[in-house]
């Protein structure tokens, strides 16, 4: 098992004719990923992927002729909040969205629809999420992971590649490592990812990796304390030489007045249960300690 | 973006409402021009407020009030190059004062947990909301807006009428719908009335009239969704601005300068804090934060080289880059041939893994002198925060 991709994940890739979304899709069919069809507006009856993957014009078509049943989307800002509805729109209930820079109030009215018709959706502005030796959805390199069982959730990138790393060099492979964006407002937050972890059984530890703005890491401890609480659970939290008022990068990382900040957060998860690593390349350690063994 | 208060109000008045009139000065001669103009048409006094992106502005001494075009004059070049938490005040805002009854608050704010719009009120206005909702949450009154229906005349009479609003009831509702307006129309994530006021007027025949009035107004626009309002881009104030920053995002760097001595380069907005802070662990001060972003080309490596070293106080730069859909070669490339053309340099530290790492390898071994390469994070910070040390100690000598 794992979560949100895995084996009968049958992927749609919307912006397959892109430059970002052709590199990917080339990067995730190299992993091992099903991918069944792309969507391109304009570019229907064109094949991708060396000819392996037929290119359609909408997702309510490429969806009925493949049983597409996730998508990843490669659009621009300005085309990625329709192609997230098109998608669920056509049926699909899994949506990965990699685009960065989409305005706030447009993912609130996309979020509510999401939610309306009992799809899940992570990010906007993620890396998306890979499952070591079954599948990889997104732009993570597949080269850092390593089979296992401690599942990963993260709200950023490149640091999430450096974990992972940190683990598979320390031989603690992964379930599924998530990432689910550095938006203030997002498809998923940690608890429901944590949530998924739980009822994953293959899932024995878990990895959260936070940064500074608004309060999702407190609210996932407090969820874990009441629901996860015999889990074993190691936590990062970057940020702690932020300056107040500014954002870092991500459009969510911005510590307002007395919120949001690396103490709070460090705080609430200590106070779950959950260690919190002063460096990246610390966590493994942490996790051992903890009672995970390499897999 | 942050705007400034004058701005702030003028988006409030698109949107319908009541706001003073006001005009905005940079010198102390046009202040006094202003408020000579506000005082004849029947003003008692006049307010003169520092426009500078900061709040506390009145425990600064940045509100004064005026009875005279004179004092006016005194009091505005009092404030006109008076530094706001190192903000140097060049406008003021002139308008009238006014006779309040009641102070409230109200704003919309984007709630992260709720993913909605929240519009938040209080009966206690002009004064710091965060420590009302700390110190007495129950005074303050929320509710949110339906993300495809908005703000509901209903919601608005319910606002209105937990602030004790009941006899403005028209007023309270247009207010509180066209704050909700204001967010939306431009795309704000914040948008604050504080102090929104009950106001009385004395008209010449001696008829005393209570109006709602937003005295002091704070707007923020989502960076992400400028370019549909180009109008907005216009009030950016680049006088406040670092320079560095207005080049910085020419550029389509992020980048924060800070003042430590070594300057952070790095892939991803999470390492690159991360970064900063085990330079910090580890006794250093990092220079900046620094996100290159992701298919960052030779290039815009260059740009942000050039950025690093425009603050003397830079004694080393930390390069973290993890390869993903960044190249490491290209970052590579890019770094030489950027190092070659400054005029200062200092000892780089440079560590690339993940895509391209072995090409990325070969350039930096025949770059020559003054770069150190490093296979992990930790012995990266380790070797800046070292070299950071020992010029500082060279210096001193």
């Amino acid at each position: 098992m794992s979560i949100l991709v895995g084996r009968d994940t049958r992927l749609m890739v919307q912006g397959i004719t892109g430059r970002e979304g052709a590199f990917h899709a080339g990067q995730m069919q190299a992993y091992g990923t099903n991918i069944v069809c792309g969507v391109t507006p304009g570019k229907g009856g064109l094949r991708a992927l060396d000819g392996s993957v037929s290119v359609f014009d909408t997702c309510v078509d490429a969806v009925r002729e493949t049983g597409a049943n996730t998508t990843v989307i490669y659009v621009p800002a300005s085309g990625a909040p329709d192609a997230v509805l098109e998608a669920v729109g056509a049926g699909i209930k899994t949506v990965f969205c990699i685009t960065e820079h989409i305005p706030i109030l447009d993912m609130l009215k996309v979020v509510a629809e999401v939610d309306r018709v009992g799809a899940r959706l992570i990010g906007p502005n993620c890396p998306g999420a890979t499952s070591p030796g079954r599948a990889k959805v997104g732009i993570i390199p597949g080269s850092i992971h390593r089979e296992g069982r401690v599942g990963l959730v993260s709200r950023s990138g490149t640091l999430t590649y450096e974990v992972v790393q940190a683990m598979t060099d320390a031989g603690i492979g992964q379930s599924t490592c998530v990432g689910i964006g550095g938006d203030p407002i997002a498809g998923s937050t940690f608890i429901d990812i944590l949530a998924m972890f739980k009822d994953d059984p293959e899932t024995e530890g878990i990895v959260l990796i936070g940064e500074i703005g608004g309060g999702a890491e407190e609210a996932a401890a407090a969820w874990r304390a009441e629901h996860l609480p015999n889990v074993p659970m190691v936590a990062f939290i970057a940020g702690r030489t932020a300056p107040p008022g500014r954002r870092m990068g991500h459009a969510g990382a911005i510590i307002s007045g007395s919120g949001g900040t690396a103490e709070s957060k460090i705080a609430a998860l200590e106070e779950a249960g959950i260690r919190v690593a002063d460096s990246p390349t610390d966590i493994p350690r942490l996790l051992t300690e903890a009672g995970i063994r390499p897999s | 973006m942050k705007l400034q208060e004058h701005h702030s109000k003028t988006l409030l008045r698109r949107a319908g409402l009541p706001v003073p009139p006001w005009s905005v000065a940079s010198t102390p001669a046009e202040a006094r021009a202003e408020a000579e103009a506000y005082l004849r048409e029947g003003a008692e006094r006049v307010v003169i407020k520092a426009q500078v992106l900061a709040g506390g502005r009145g425990k600064a001494g940045g509100v004064k009030l005026a009875a005279t075009p004179e004092e006016a004059e005194a009091v505005a070049g009092a404030i006109l190059g008076m530094d706001i938490k190192g903000i140097t005040v060049r406008r003021v805002m002139v308008t009238p004062g006014a006779d309040i009854v009641r102070e409230l608050y109200l704003a919309a704010v984007l709630d992260r947990t709720a993913k909605r719009i929240r519009l938040m009120g209080s009966a206690e206005g002009g004064m710091d909301i965060e420590e009302l909702a700390e110190t007495r949450p129950g005074a303050i009154h929320s509710l949110f807006a339906h993300p495809h229906l908005g703000l509901l005349d209903h919601q608005a009479r319910e606002l209105a009428f937990a602030l004790d609003l009941g006899q403005h009831l028209p007023s309270a509702v247009a207010i509180a719908k066209g704050i909700f307006r204001a967010m939306v129309d431009n795309d704000a994530d914040l948008v604050e009335v504080n102090p929104l006021a009950v106001v009385r007027t004395t008209a010449a025949d001696g008829t005393v009239t209570e109006t709602l009035q937003a005295l002091d107004a704070k707007v923020t626009i989502d960076d992400s969704a400028l370019h549909r309002h180009p109008d907005l881009e216009g009030m950016r104030d680049l006088d406040e601005e670092d320079p560095v920053d207005v080049e910085a995002r020419a550029q389509g760097l992020s980048f924060i300068r800070l003042d430590g001595t070594i300057g952070c380069m790095v892939n991803g907005a999470g390492l690159a804090m991360a970064t900063m802070d085990l330079v910090k662990r580890a006794g250093g001060q990092p220079a900046n934060f620094l996100d290159i972003g992701g298919g960052a080309r030779a290039d815009r490596v260059a740009a942000a080289l050039r950025l690093i070293l425009s603050d003397p106080s830079v004694r080393t730069v930390l390069v973290n880059i993890f390869g993903g859909i960044a190249r490491g070669d290209e970052v590579a490339r890019g770094l030489v041939e950027a190092r070659a053309e400054q005029e200062r340099n200092v000892p780089m530290v440079v560590r690339i893994v993940g895509t391209n790492a072995e090409l990325a390898a070969g350039i930096l071994a025949q770059a020559g002198e003054g770069i150190e390469t490093a296979s992990s994070l930790d012995d990266a910070v380790a070797r800046a925060v070292r070299i950071a040390g020992s010029v500082a100690t060279a210096g001193a000598a």
